[in-house]
């Protein structure tokens, strides 16, 4: 099995996650597409080796509010996926879903929008898994999605303790997707443990 | 008016008026502040894992409670504070994702609360208040200049501890 170092990964395994992460934000991009009928883009995915203190900044600043969704991994690729999406971008998502009914910007999410907020999280999650699955013959199963609105630091503590664990950095790999007028917008994240880094790379040939 | 010291995830610092100190967006990790009330010294730390012993790459001290405690309590007491005059206040060890499985992996911020009180303890440092546990994330900012915490929440209103 590929043996993966944080610090010392060549360009050739960057560009091999990248490409996981294109494939996998592409399908669940296409998914949320579908969902809502709207046109969404997705950037070129990006691979992060961050400091734990640099993480809380990655989506606006650490008490900047957002979505997470949570969904654990098992089976051959173990870790976890999360989806994070600002307040107002969430609000705007769930009004596109439940044909333009919805509360206001600054309204607390009813229970009618967090239930349609998670089954989004739940399908492009599920997109994203199963590209994944399918590129690397890996058996992935996922938790239900969790989910969580509150500040960004407070919500990526989360996987930043699992890397806390192994590493004093993290890797992520991380995709933003927004539509034209940048109203939907969000990122995907994949934070698989180090031996599942390891076990991707090995099904993939390196 | 000071400026503001900022401590990050993994991460510690000392402060002495008129300067405050903050952390932000404590989820599952905890914040410590150590204050000598007497001589205003004060100092903070965020960890984010309650053991160092049971994890092999444990360079940087501050990511546990265990030896991040102990580094912040060598740090104010080499600025001077008075090891019996000491006290704690402590924020944070959320649940963040409601999750009703018995995974080990997501109760993470209870067993740090724990570790935390049980180095304080061990050093003899008493906790004066405490806001920890619950569901949702907290921001911290302490003033050593009159020893009060705040502590900010999303939806709810400032606490002062």
């Amino acid at each position: 099995m590929a043996e993966v170092k944080l610090d010392e990964m060549n360009h050739m395994q960057f560009d091999v996650l990248r490409e996981i992460g294109n494939i996998g934000a592409g399908n669940a991009t296409t998914a949320l597409s579908q969902m809502l009928s709207a046109k969404i883009d997705m950037k070129v995915p990006k691979i992060d080796l961050l400091e734990f203190k640099e993480l809380g900044e990655l989506i606006g600043g650490a008490e900047n509010i957002v979505v997470g969704i949570l969904l654990t991994l098992q089976d051959d690729i173990e870790g976890m996926m999360m989806f994070l999406v600002e307040k107002k971008a969430a609000k705007s998502m769930v009004k596109l879903l439940m044909g333009g009914f919805g509360s206001g910007d600054d309204e607390e999410f009813s229970e009618m929008e967090l239930s349609a907020m998670q089954e989004i999280g739940n399908i492009i999650a599920g997109a994203y898994l199963s590209s994944l699955s399918a590129l690397t013959n890996m058996k992935i199963t996922s938790s239900v999605p969790y989910m969580a609105i509150d500040m960004a630091g407070a919500i990526l503590s989360v996987p930043a303790i699992e890397f806390g664990k192994i590493s004093d950095k993290a890797l992520l790999i991380e995709t933003e997707f927004g539509d034209v007028g940048n109203e939907v917008n969000g990122y995907f994240i994949l934070i698989p443990t180090l031996e599942s880094y390891g076990q991707i790379l090995t099904s993939l040939g390196l | 008016m000071g400026t503001m010291v900022k401590v990050g995830m993994a991460d510690l610092n000392v402060c002495l008026p008129p300067d405050s100190i903050t952390t932000l967006g404590l989820g599952s990790c905890v914040g410590i502040v150590l204050y000598d009330p007497a001589k205003k010294i004060s100092g903070m730390a965020h960890v984010m894992l309650p053991d160092s012993s049971r994890i092999r790459n444990n360079e940087n001290v501050a990511k546990f409670a265990d030896t991040g405690i102990q580094e912040l309590y060598n740090r104010v007491i080499k600025l001077g504070a008075n090891r019996s005059a000491l006290i704690a206040k402590i924020a944070g060890g959320a649940q963040m994702f409601a999750f009703n499985s018995n995974n080990e992996m997501l109760k993470v911020g209870i067993r740090n609360v724990e570790a935390v009180k049980n180095k304080l303890a061990s050093l003899h440092i008493p906790i004066v208040a405490e806001d920890t546990g619950l569901n949702y994330g907290r921001t911290i900012e302490f003033y050593p200049e009159n020893g009060s915490l705040l502590v900010k929440s999303v939806g709810k209103p400032v606490k002062t501890l």
